[in-house]
């Protein structure tokens, strides 16, 4: 599957965090890469949304729609914001 | 608060296609009368939202294609196997309703503020985002001069071909055709790489910013060049958008 980037995802960050994040600040939490959220790789298999390091390919984000609840897991992230 | 979207909201409404433009073959651009419009900056997006008789659901981002002050128009290439793309350019009609939200995105934008030289790059439909830069620089009367470099197909897939054929002062159009070219073809005829980027691309001594916007492929391969080149990468802006789409 190939990469899309954060930009593509702007429109799912803003429901989760209220706001416009594509260029909000991110620094990975495995190899300290500071990155913006539009410049990260996107993935979207069917199943939700998977968000990677583009430095050391670890996951930082994943988002999981189920009905109208959206499920976020941002535990690879050290800082966001 | 009737008539103004809330600040920091993010809300789904309906706007209405006002006009339908045939772009080529397979590609539309819809004109849309969004009620609470709170205004977009060039090279934004929005997504948009259609549901079917069951509630299923399918959401899809598209780039907006006009300059901030001028309507709201998205510019649509039917994909086949496509969920989405063959319902807007295939049955919708002037008078329809859409559902959408928008404007999405601040970081592969360009404010005259911003500068240049820009060097603009699009693989198929990743020319949609750059031709809202191309008119918010034209509007604003920025100098900054523009080189395009344009992937298509085939002549025929380019979007957008009678405005770009008449570009405004120290805009240069320039396109390479990867599939197959007119009888007395004289531009370029193949895919974007380095070589290509060494003839049409800006110095990197002249500091220029570059904006990079097609399916997955064409955005990687054109980045590293550019990167290869000398290029700061916080001076390159990429926006990918899959597999799908030619160049």
């Amino acid at each position: 599957m190939e990469a899309l980037d954060g930009n593509a995802i702007g429109g799912l960050l803003w429901e989760v965090f209220g706001t416009e994040m594509t260029d909000a600040a991110s620094v990975c939490a495995s190899c300290g890469a500071a990155r913006l959220v539009a410049e990260l790789a996107v993935y979207r298999p069917a199943l939700g949304t998977v968000v990677r390091c583009r430095s050391c390919d670890s996951v930082l984000m994943v988002f999981v729609k189920i009905h109208d609840r959206t499920c976020v897991d941002l535990l690879g992230l050290a800082t966001l914001g | 608060m009737a008539g103004t979207a809330l600040r920091g909201r993010l809300t789904w409404q309906v706007a209405k296609v006002s006009a339908v433009t045939v772009e080529t073959a397979s590609v539309r651009t819809l004109t849309l009368d969004v009620p609470h419009w709170p205004g977009h900056r060039a090279g934004q997006h929005l997504d948009i939202r259609l549901t079917d008789e069951d509630g299923y659901v399918a959401e899809r981002s598209y780039s907006i294609a006009s300059a901030p002050g001028e309507p709201v128009a998205i510019t649509v290439e039917r994909l086949d196997d496509g969920e989405v793309s063959p319902y807007l350019t295939d049955e919708l009609r002037a008078g329809d309703d859409l559902e959408l939200r928008g404007p999405i995105g601040g970081y592969f934008v360009w404010e005259p503020e911003n500068g240049g030289p820009l060097l603009l790059l699009a693989g198929g439909s990743g020319i949609v985002p750059l031709r809202s830069i191309l008119r918010h620089r034209e509007r604003t009367g920025s100098t900054v001069p523009v080189r395009l470099l344009y992937s298509a197909r085939t002549l025929n897939d380019v979007i957008y071909r009678a405005e770009l054929d008449r570009p405004g002062s120290d805009v240069e159009v320039i396109y390479t055709l990867t599939r197959s070219q007119p009888p007395g073809w004289s531009g370029y005829a193949r895919r974007a790489d380095a070589a290509l980027l060494a003839e049409v691309a800006w110095p990197a001594a002249a500091m220029p910013l570059a904006y990079v916007c097609g399916p997955t492929s064409f955005v990687e391969a054109v980045s590293q060049a550019l990167v290869q080149s000398g290029y700061p990468p916080e001076r390159i802006k990429t926006e990918r958008f899959g597999a799908t789409g030619g160049t």
